[in-house]
């Protein structure tokens, strides 16, 4: 591994001055689950390395039944997976945290790290979109808050700027009849990354559904709301032939890449596919 | 720039010079010679250089030793005191779960984290805890008899304030 400075800070204040001095030759470091290895490969080279793990304000899951869920940026996917409040009130990201990698990753790697690495494949990304999270952001000027599905710009990229820190991902609180699925698609059931994850999130009314959310990983750039798909499915009652228009909506949502996982047809078939498969099980 | 950091690990406080860059593996096995973690992948994927921090399991080969100053360390060195076996190695022995050896620090340390959380786990809950330490030799079947077993025994012994 190349020779960088290392800093740690111990306040998000001082964690913002830092990466805004360095500018984009800067790079905040989590669990290091994806970074260390970046570095190691010599595929991001950082000048400087900035450690957030000694930052206590960055610890902790907080739960308020009326402002919802907030989780810190130092939270790792383990606490996210074993917290009573997330396992009951928002099991698909329970389970989206929980096929990652093994209880070793699991222990290192952060949710905001997952959404960080900008990785279209990242399990827990459609989760965020499907519930609809929002991302905190702070500077050295201001904090401020964007919806997850704002938040990436391509693989690897997202709107952060020199300076920028995500402090933490909140979650509303979800209505009572709320009801998710979160599918990963792989060919190993453990230690692989998703060739498809879809996660759907509805409120289901007598066959027909409210409030959906269909968010697809793996299959774009970034992970991405089928919003098309999405709109089709609250407009009544969800026949058959309605069923296929929506997963057929959900298809053209996506313009994935054939690689060494799977080809761009088996993903866009497995899209159709799952989609159909999670309306059946919510709606059952 | 080289810096002065204190590891802790399996009780005793090292005193260690290190640079930033270096992985907390290396620090481990080449300057401080405690050499039950292995290095398998590199890369997180095969468990062979599992350590607790502060009781909890991690691939240490994706770790800065910098980053884990001040905290608690265990490696497959500090399961049981020198010269003896713990019931979890133990079992490993009578049940010959060991073949070439290389794995096995990495699935001692890990399966005693699982045994501390979860002291009666079922073969599946086993097998989902362990789905990070890749094995070459056994197939893992004795291995998960190991830890059954090794869960029995700690089961079946009085407890200090039952005794
Ligand atoms: C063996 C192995 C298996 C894996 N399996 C899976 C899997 O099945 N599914 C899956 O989704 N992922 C998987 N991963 C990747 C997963 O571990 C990571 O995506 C993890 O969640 C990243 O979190 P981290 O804390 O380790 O981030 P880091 O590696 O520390 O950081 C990741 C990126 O985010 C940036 N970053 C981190 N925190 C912040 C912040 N607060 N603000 C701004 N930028 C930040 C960093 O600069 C870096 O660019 C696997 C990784 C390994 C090594
Ligand atoms: S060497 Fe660390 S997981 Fe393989
Ligand atoms: S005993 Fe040889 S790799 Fe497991």
């Amino acid at each position: 591994m190349h020779a960088f400075d290392y800093l740690e800070p111990v306040t998000v204040a001082e964690a913002c001055a830092m990466l805004a001095d360095h500018g984009p030759r800067a790079r905040p470091l989590a669990g290091g689950t994806d970074l260390l290895i970046q570095m190691e490969m010599g595929k991001v080279r950082p000048e400087a390395v900035v450690h957030l793990g000694r930052i206590e304000a960055l610890r902790g899951i907080e739960w308020d039944p009326q402002a919802g869920l907030r989780i810190s940026a130092g939270v790792t996917l383990r606490e996210v997976e074993t917290h009573p409040i997330i396992r009951e009130r928002y099991p698909a990201l329970a389970t989206a945290a929980q096929v990652v990698g093994s209880v070793q990753i699991r222990n290192l790697g952060t949710l905001v790290g997952n959404l960080c690495n900008a990785s279209p494949s990242a399990d827990t990304s459609p989760a965020l979109l499907a519930l609809d999270g929002q991302v905190e952001i702070a500077s050295p000027t201001e904090s401020f808050t964007i919806p997850v599905a704002e938040f990436w710009t391509g693989p690897g990229q997202m709107v952060l700027q020199p300076g920028q820190l995500v402090t933490g991902v909140r979650l509303p609180v979800p209505t009572p009849s709320l009801r998710t699925w979160y599918y990963k698609l792989a060919v190993r059931k453990a230690m692989d990354l998703a060739m498809v994850g879809v996660c759907v999130a509805l409120e289901p009314r007598n066959g027909s559904a409210r409030r959906v959310r269909i968010a697809l990983g793996a299959v774009a750039p970034t992970c991405l709301r089928a919003r098309h798909a999405e709109q089709l499915a609250e407009q009544g009652e969800i026949t058959n032939g309605c069923l296929e228009a929506i997963a057929e909506a959900a298809v053209a949502a996506t313009s994935p890449i054939s690689d060494q996982r799977a080809s761009a047809d088996y993903r866009r078939a497995m899209v159709g596919s799952l989609t159909r498969r999670a309306f059946t099980q919510l709606l059952r | 720039m080289k810096r002065l950091i204190n590891l802790r690990i399996n009780g005793v406080t090292y005193p260690v010079e290190v640079e930033p860059r270096e992985r907390l593996l290396d620090v481990v096995r080449y300057k401080l010679d405690i050499t039950g973690p292995k290095e398998g992948c590199g890369t997180g994927d095969c468990g062979a250089c599992t350590m607790l921090i502060d009781g909890k399991p991690v691939t240490s080969c994706l770790m800065l030793a910098v980053s884990t100053a001040g905290r608690e360390i265990t490696t497959v060195e500090g399961l049981a005191r020198p010269g003896e076996l713990n019931d979890l190695q133990r079992a490993f022995v009578e049940l010959t779960a060991v073949q070439c050896g290389v794995c096995i620090p990495g699935f001692l340390v890990n399966a005693t984290a699982l045994l501390r959380e979860n002291p009666n786990p079922t073969e599946e809950e086993i097998r989902a805890w362990l789905q990070g330490n890749l094995c070459r030799c056994t197939g893992y079947t004795k291995i998960v008899d190991a830890v059954m077993e090794a869960a029995r025994r700690i089961n079946a012994r009085p407890s200090p304030e039952t005794a």
